[in-house]
């Protein structure tokens, strides 16, 4: 019905506009607070979709990962599989494959920096070559058929042809691997002869995890097995934990912009007194003046949401969080370079909406309310 | 030649409905990700498949923190009375300063002790 609805719009923007106006004579007062809250926004918005984005992505990706990891524990540590240990398995229903897993760390002394050793058979890397990960191979600037040389723990040099360098498409979980044969891997780090470090099991049925891990630490007491969705389960751990503490970091900001806002939004300047004793004076009702508040609060909160979390994906997505950079790298050399795929959680952001827009528009209203039903005369003296 | 609107309303509107438009292009196209995109995490899932890999290379400074997911049950402690954790209290604690000595001088400084870091 355009009859009307235009009136009420018209009066609407008229509002706006009046609105706008007395917001630009105090200009530099509420640019300052406008590009404060959408600061805000842009780092708590930036928070959420990165740790959301890795942690779908691990969930993504760590779905391939095997089923069940089986380590041998002495005195409550970690401890290589001695020879014997896989037939010791013997044979449980619903276990596809078992393989004993060959891996370590070494620490680069040249760049101060942990690589993982992880062997593969001979005909995936052949003796006396490596595949290396982007990020180790821009580390030490090296490129396939490049000679590298290491000096193991015994104190022997090892030299290792570069095979080729793995996609940095998977640098998020390649970037400090380094891949040798079985015999290169035994040698280089002095292990025994038929020890593992550990063992990957592959289960059919995804419902049958559990009965054979139970099977698995009845017939091995001194196993650990780790399932897969214990896997998944820590990596929806530590982003929740990261995000935590960089909120806790946060906090001191977030507060003080909570009083900066609470202090303008409720407390209002002898100047705006006045005007809205003028206004009353002129005749405008006090819905009137209620109403253009209402507008005040929704326009700076609704543009300083929607600026910072438009901000803050453009920041994560496009030029790969560069804030959160430092948090995430603590004190490792190695870092990779990763471009996540956007996944926004649609909760999440409404709550961050909820508790940001509304708020300041509420806090905006009762001192309003106050100014706006005492006597024109009263407010404007 | 392109005329702005002179009503202050009419450009706040504008301004809020391209925002509101980005806003919600950016939920539309989040879940959808592009053949390329899609290829590159099928791709890294293989990876994952083929070598058996558990945990991604983000924190790679101690063996812990680069496989949590494998690492010895609360490593806290557990190698050197300096050794940092992963628990919130290690976040908050300086590192050792043997750690951000040069590899040269902590060499000498561990003399019959470990000489590399966790």
């Amino acid at each position: 019905m355009p009859n009307l609805a235009s009136p009420w719009l018209e009066k609407q923007r008229h509002l706006i506009d009046f609105t706008l106006a007395s917001l630009g004579r105090r200009k530099t007062k509420n640019l300052g607070l406008l590009v404060a809250y959408a600061l805000l926004v842009f780092v708590l918005a930036s928070l959420a979709l990165f740790t959301n984005a890795l942690r779908t992505e691990a969930t993504f990706v760590l779905a391939g990962s095997p089923e069940v990891i089986l380590q041998r524990m002495v005195a409550g540590r970690h401890d290589l599989i001695p020879p014997g240990y896989l037939d010791k398995i013997g044979r449980i229903r619903g276990v596809q494959k078992k393989e004993g897993r060959l891996w370590g760390y070494y620490y680069d002394p040249v760049v101060n920096a942990n690589y993982t050793f992880m062997a593969r058979p001979a005909e995936e890397v052949a003796s006396g070559t490596i595949m290396v990960g982007a990020t180790l191979a821009r580390a030490r600037g090296l490129a396939a058929g490049n000679v590298i040389s290491f000096r193991s723990y015994s104190g022997k040099l090892f030299a290792f042809k570069v095979a080729s360098v793995l996609s940095p498409d998977s640098e998020l979980l390649s970037a400090d691997l380094v891949l040798v044969s079985e015999a290169d891997f035994r040698a280089f780090f002095e292990y025994p002869a038929g020890h593992y470090t550990d063992i990957a099991l592959s289960v059919a049925n995804p419902l049958e995890v559990r009965n054979i891990a139970a099977k698995l630490a009845e017939a091995l007491p001194d196993s650990r097995p780790i399932l897969r969705e214990e896997v998944l389960r820590t990596y929806q751990s530590v982003f929740d934990w990261r995000e935590g503490i960089v909120l806790t970091v946060l906090s001191g900001a977030i507060l003080a912009f909570v009083i900066l806002a609470w202090e303008k939004a409720s407390g209002l300047s002898a100047e705006e007194k006045r005007e809205i004793g003028i206004l009353k004076a002129i005749g405008w009702e006090t819905g009137d003046v209620i109403r253009m508040k209402l507008w005040e609060g929704l326009l700076i909160s609704l543009t300083a949401f929607l600026l910072g979390f438009v901000g803050a994906y453009i920041h994560v997505f496009h030029f790969g969080a560069p804030i959160f950079e430092p948090v995430l790298k603590g004190w490792a050399v190695l870092y990779p370079r990763f471009t996540l795929v956007p996944a926004v959680d649609g909760l999440q952001i409404a709550t961050l909406f909820f508790f940001t827009v509304f708020p300041y528009t509420a806090a905006v209203l009762v001192p309003i309310w106050r100014a706006a039903i005492t006597d024109p005369d009263a407010v404007m003296r | 030649m392109l005329r702005l609107p002179r009503r202050p309303s009419t450009l706040a509107f504008l301004l809020l409905a391209s925002l509101g438009t980005a806003c919600i292009l950016i939920f539309a196209f989040s879940g959808q990700s592009t053949a390329a995109q899609q290829q590159k995490l099928l791709a890294t899932q293989a990876l994952v498949a083929k070598l058996g890999l558990t945990d991604l290379a983000l924190f790679t400074e101690s063996r812990y923190t680069r496989h949590p997911t494998q690492a010895d049950l609360h490593s806290a402690l557990q190698d050197h009375p300096g050794a940092f954790d992963h628990f919130p209290t290690g976040s908050l604690l300086p590192p050792p300063a043997l750690l951000t000595e040069s590899h040269a001088e902590s060499r000498l400084a561990v003399a019959g002790k470990t000489a590399s870091p966790d």
